[in-house]
Order: structure tokens, then sequence, then C-alpha cells
């Protein structure tokens, strides 16, 4: 039987230098639940860094383009009009007028895109459930989950390793 | 640990746990609502109904209900518009850029100030809005295929410029808050025992539960928004300034507009921050979280932002007569001298003066001094805008054209009741949401607790 850890610290510091303890000892933590992000943990816990940064550059760019694109369109190509003497026969010339819409609907892109992805990613959508294993790891405490499955050692020896790190609380439940 | 000079005064005060810090906001939103609280959401509802009053018959009548006219064809709609845009500038301010310069006395303020920012958005929003006339056809504004040819909108024209700078800061400003929100609705979520507030706060945190991952996505998504909101925020006050900076009407074509406007948005943000926190703290019994020290930080950015705004003044009138350039001069002349010289007037004392008054530490750190000059700083923003729209358009080239411009009684009362509508969104915002940013306080509670700061400095 598979059983799945979770081991409850009321500091987070106390949990960084539990896991670093852990870590060290060749035991695999599976997740951190925290109230906060607690800096430092992601390296020891094998987290790598996002990449929502490179995908908010690309939605942006995509923003800029379609932009231009439909500018270009609506103004130079399809319907040229003459405002006040100013250029309409070029997106070069026209560029300037131009800028402030690019910019914005950049950013429009840019963020809306990030913001989607990373609620996408996360699987946190409206109505979905919560899946911290005690409701008070949104509140004041630190909870790390540790699974058999992803660990050569035996639940006993889990129990015994776990048991020496400064816990607040432990539960152990059998996984399906 | 990252560690901090003693010297630095704490930003939490008190003896503070994390616990201390969830009871403390979400407290409040468990226990009933305070009578003062009924009795504010209460006059601003009133005030609220008779400006959707107001508004509703503007519409079914039409603006000629308002006070305009041929010269004065603009005034109190967008000095409104121009006043809610700018007040709306204090909030991605606070927790973008502040955010950039890493300035932990935002975390206490940021969620307030971006509700702040997001409510007057919409009520800026409002005014251009109705000044449509036909309310019904405003999608017109948005490049869409239609039976007129193919007729588009005008991307040469900065009020075109305005609706996607709008927009765009509005639903990115939204979404950035909302972000910051899921969290500490999941901490309120947790600690709620109603089953239907459960279940509410439940839909509302979209099921967060603060995995290792998702707060490494989260901090990533905080930073990359809060880098670009920071040159949206510059952007769209700038945007709104070339409505007036890019015509051919003297007082209005200047190069100096775009950063005047952005750092009187600012002054006026902050000011109304000022406001509605001084009261925020004593209502919600807040006072470790915003105190004396974080109120000294938003004057400090009010003295700075109020000089540029009075620099941007004087620099102003010195050009008008420096251009050699007779209508511009005149333009300048009347604005202090002519029919509207009282609003102007008011507006230098208000805007250019008052602020100055907080290089003395005592007003600076006074609490009640603050919350009277931050009354006052809105005054004078809104004058600002009155004097510049009205002043320069009441006096054509034309003499036989020249007008003055009185407002109505549906004038005022769509002006009062965009107040009643923010006060009361601000109201509600304040009972049933996380006034404070939970998730951001605990993370500056080690190095900046008052009693942790005391801990190390007797190690």
């Amino acid at each position: 039987m598979n059983k799945v850890f979770h081991v409850m610290y009321d500091d987070d510091d106390t949990l960084k230098d539990a896991a670093s303890a852990l870590v060290a000892k060749g035991i695999r933590v599976k997740d951190v639940f925290s109230p906060f992000p607690v800096h430092g943990i992601d390296p020891i816990i094998g987290v790598k860094r996002t990449r929502l940064g490179i995908a908010a550059f690309m939605y942006a760019t995509t923003g800029t383009t379609l932009a231009l694109l439909g500018m270009w369109y609506f103004m130079i190509s399809d319907w040229p009009m003459n405002i006040g003497g100013k250029p309409s026969f070029s997106l070069i010339e026209n560029l300037p007028a131009f800028i402030p819409v690019t910019f914005e609907f950049s950013v429009l892109c840019g963020a809306h895109g990030m913001a989607i992805t990373y609620l996408l990613r996360n699987g946190t959508l409206p109505g979905m459930p919560a899946s911290n294993p005690d409701p008070r790891s949104t509140d004041d405490k630190f909870i790390m989950e540790i699974t058999t499955e992803q660990n050569a050692m035996s639940a006993d020896e889990l129990e015994a390793a776990l048991k020496e790190t400064p816990l607040f609380e432990l539960s152990i439940k059998d996984y399906k | 640990m990252q560690k901090e000079a003693a010297i630095r005064e704490p930003l939490i005060l008190g003896d503070k746990s994390y616990k201390d810090i969830t009871d403390d906001v979400v407290g409040p939103i468990q226990g009933a609502a305070p009578t003062g609280w009924k009795i504010m959401i209460t006059i601003s509802t009133i005030i609220a109904i008779y400006g959707v009053g107001s508004i509703l018959y503007l519409l079914g009548t039409g603006i000629g209900v308002w006070g305009l006219n041929k010269t004065v064809g603009w005034a109190w709609d967008i000095t409104n518009f121009v006043w809610w845009v700018g007040i709306g500038h204090a909030g991605t301010l606070i927790s973008a850029v502040l955010l950039l310069f890493r300035q932990k006395w935002r975390m206490a303020i940021n969620r307030s100030a971006e509700a702040m920012t997001i409510f007057a958005v919409i009520m800026a929003a409002i005014f251009p809005g109705i000044h449509m006339g036909r309310i019904w056809v405003s999608y017109w504004v948005l490049p869409l295929p239609n039976q007129f040819g193919s007729l588009w909108v005008n991307f040469n024209s900065p009020l075109l410029w305005d609706v996607f700078a709008i927009s765009t800061y509005f639903s990115v400003s939204l979404v950035f808050w909302y972000i910051g929100l899921i969290p500490d609705f999941a901490t309120i979520r947790d600690r709620m025992t109603k089953p239907l507030a459960k279940k509410i706060y439940g839909v509302l945190s979209f099921g967060w539960s603060g995995r290792a991952k998702h707060w490494n996505r989260f901090e990533e998504v905080s930073l990359v928004l809060a880098g670009i909101a920071t040159p949206l925020v510059f952007s769209v006050h700038s945007i709104v300034s070339m409505d007036f900076a890019t015509s051919v009407v003297p007082g209005w074509h200047t190069t100096i507009f775009p950063p005047y406007f952005v750092s009187g948005a600012v002054f006026s943000g902050f000011a109304m921050v000022q406001t509605l926190l001084l009261i925020m703290r004593k209502g919600m019994k807040l006072e470790n979280y915003i105190h004396v020290k974080h109120v000294e930080y938003m004057n400090i950015v009010i003295i700075v932002t109020g000089s540029i705004v009075g620099v941007a003044y004087l620099t102003e009138l010195f050009i008008s007569w420096y251009s050699g350039v007779e209508y511009e001069s005149y333009a300048f002349i009347n604005r202090f001298s002519g029919p509207y010289s009282w609003s102007y007037w008011m507006m230098m004392t208000c805007n250019v003066i008052s602020p100055q008054l907080f290089w003395f530490k005592k007003i600076r750190r006074s609490l009640i001094a603050t919350f009277i000059l931050s009354i006052v700083v809105n005054i004078g923003m809104w004058f600002e805008r009155y004097v510049i729209i009205v002043t320069s358009i009441h006096r054509d080239y034309d003499p036989s054209s020249w007008g003055e411009f009185h407002p109505t009684s549906v004038d005022v009362g769509v002006f009062i009741g965009t107040l009643g509508i923010f006060f009361t969104l601000f109201l509600a915002f304040a009972r049933f949401f996380p006034v404070l940013a939970l998730n951001e306080l605990k993370t500056i509670l080690k190095t900046s607790g008052e009693n942790y700061k005391k801990q190390q400095a007797n190690h």
C-alpha cells in the first residue's frame, strides 16, 4: 500500500531547513503547500523556474504584429483617408501615429495571454476544488507532501526520517 | 534570511504572527457589518441612485441638458473623465512601479489602491460613454466591419488611442488585481464556516491551494505584469493629455502635456488613496499595518509629483510668453485674469502651495493634516482640468463666439453620482474583500515586523 505523508511545520524557515535535511538523505519532496511564496524552497525541492515570461513575450509580439497589420489594412490598404494632410500612403510614413495603439495592443495581448496561460497551467479556474491537504496551509502553516511511491524507502523508514525534523503535525494517509 | 537595517522603521507594528495577519484581515469579513459602514454605504448608495437617475435622464433627453454650448463643447464631462482617470493612476503605480523598485511599504496599501483604480477607471469611462449621446452605439469606436462602405475608425486620432489605452488599462489592472487576490480568497475560503460563504469564496479563489510550483508562477506573473503595467500607466495619461495636446487650441497645444498630466495623475491618485485609507485603517482597525510611516511615504510621493505639477504650471506660463505667439500668451493671461481666474487661483493654491506644506515633518506625519490636504489636493486637481478645458475654449479666435459655461443640475448630478457609485463600490470592497495583500504582507513580516526587528536588535 502506498502512503502519502503530510508534514506540517509552523514556520517557513523551519520548513526550508527540514526540506534541505530530507533531500540530503535522498528523500524526494513531492510538493509544498504554503500561505505565501517561501523564497528559496524551489531549488531545494527541485521546482524549475517557470517559462511564463517567455510566453508573455510571445503573446506581446503577436499583439504588436496584429495591431500593425490591422492598422495597415484599415488605414493604408482598404480605405486611405486624408486626415489633416497626414501621410496615408504607406505604413512607414504613418507609423508615428500608430505607435500608441500598437503599444497598447501589445500590452493587452501580453498581459491577458500570460494571465490565461497562468490560470490554465495552474489548473486554477472558477469553481475548481481546492487541493490543499489542510485548511491551515493558507493561514500560517506550511505543509510538505511526501509519497512512498516516489521514494525508495519504506513507509516506516520515511516516517522515522520525518520525525527527526522539527515538525508540527504529521498525517499519514493511504494513497490510492 | 534577508536582514533589514535596524534604523528603518518597522512596517508592521505590534507583536504579530502570520496567524494574526490573517485574523486581522479576515476577521472583519466574518463578523457582522459595523454600524458606521452601514450608514456610509446607505448614504453613498442614495447618491449613486441619484447619479444613475441623472444619467438616465440625460440619455433619455439628450446632452442638451448639460450646460454645454457652441463655444464650450467640452466641460464637466471631460473634466470629470480626466479627473477620474487621474485618480485611477495611483493603484497601478503603487502595485507595479513600487514592485519593480522592491518597495515593501506598498504591500499594505496596494490591494485597496488597486481597487480604487479599477473603480475610478469605471467612473471615468462613464463620461465619454454618455457624452456620445447615443450610448447604445458606443461600439462604433471599435474597428468593426460596417455597412457604411468600409468606414474604419481613425487610428490617427488621440481619441481613438484613448479607447485602446483606457480599455487596456482597465482590463490589465483588473487582471493584475485579481491574480493577487486569488491566494487571499483561498485564505478566506479555508476559514469560512458558513457553507454559502465558503462556496462563494471557493469559486472566487479558483481552487487555489498554494503549491510551490504555483507560487513560483505567481511571482513570475506578478513581476512580468508589473513590468508591462509600468509603461502602461505612463502611456495612459500621456494619451489622455494628447486628446488636448494634438489639437490647435491655444492653451492645449503644448508639448509639456504628457509628463505634466502623468505627474498630476499620480499626485491626485495618491491624494485619493490617502483619503480612503485614512478612513479605512480606522474603521477596520488596521492601524498596525497602515501607519504613520506609510502615510509619510505617500506624502513624499505627493511632494515630488506636486512639485513637478507646480513647475509645469510655471513653465507653461513662461513658454506662452516666450513663444511670442499672441494667441498663446492671451490664453494664459486670460486664465489668471479673465472671468475664470477664480478657478485658476483655486488650482494654484490647492496644487502648488498646499503640497509644499509636506516639507515639514510634523505635517507630513500628521494624519489629520494629511487627510485635510489630500482632499484639498483632489479639489485642486479637479480645478486643474476645469481650467485647462473650459478657459482654453471659452474664448475662441473669433470674439463674436466668445461664451461662458454654466453647469446645470444634470452636470452636477452626474458628477456627484459618480462619487456615490465610486464610494459604494469601495465600501463593498472593504467589507467583502481582503483589503490587505495577505500573502505579500506575510513575506515581509520577518524582515519588517516590529517584533522580529526587536529580536534581531537584541541578538
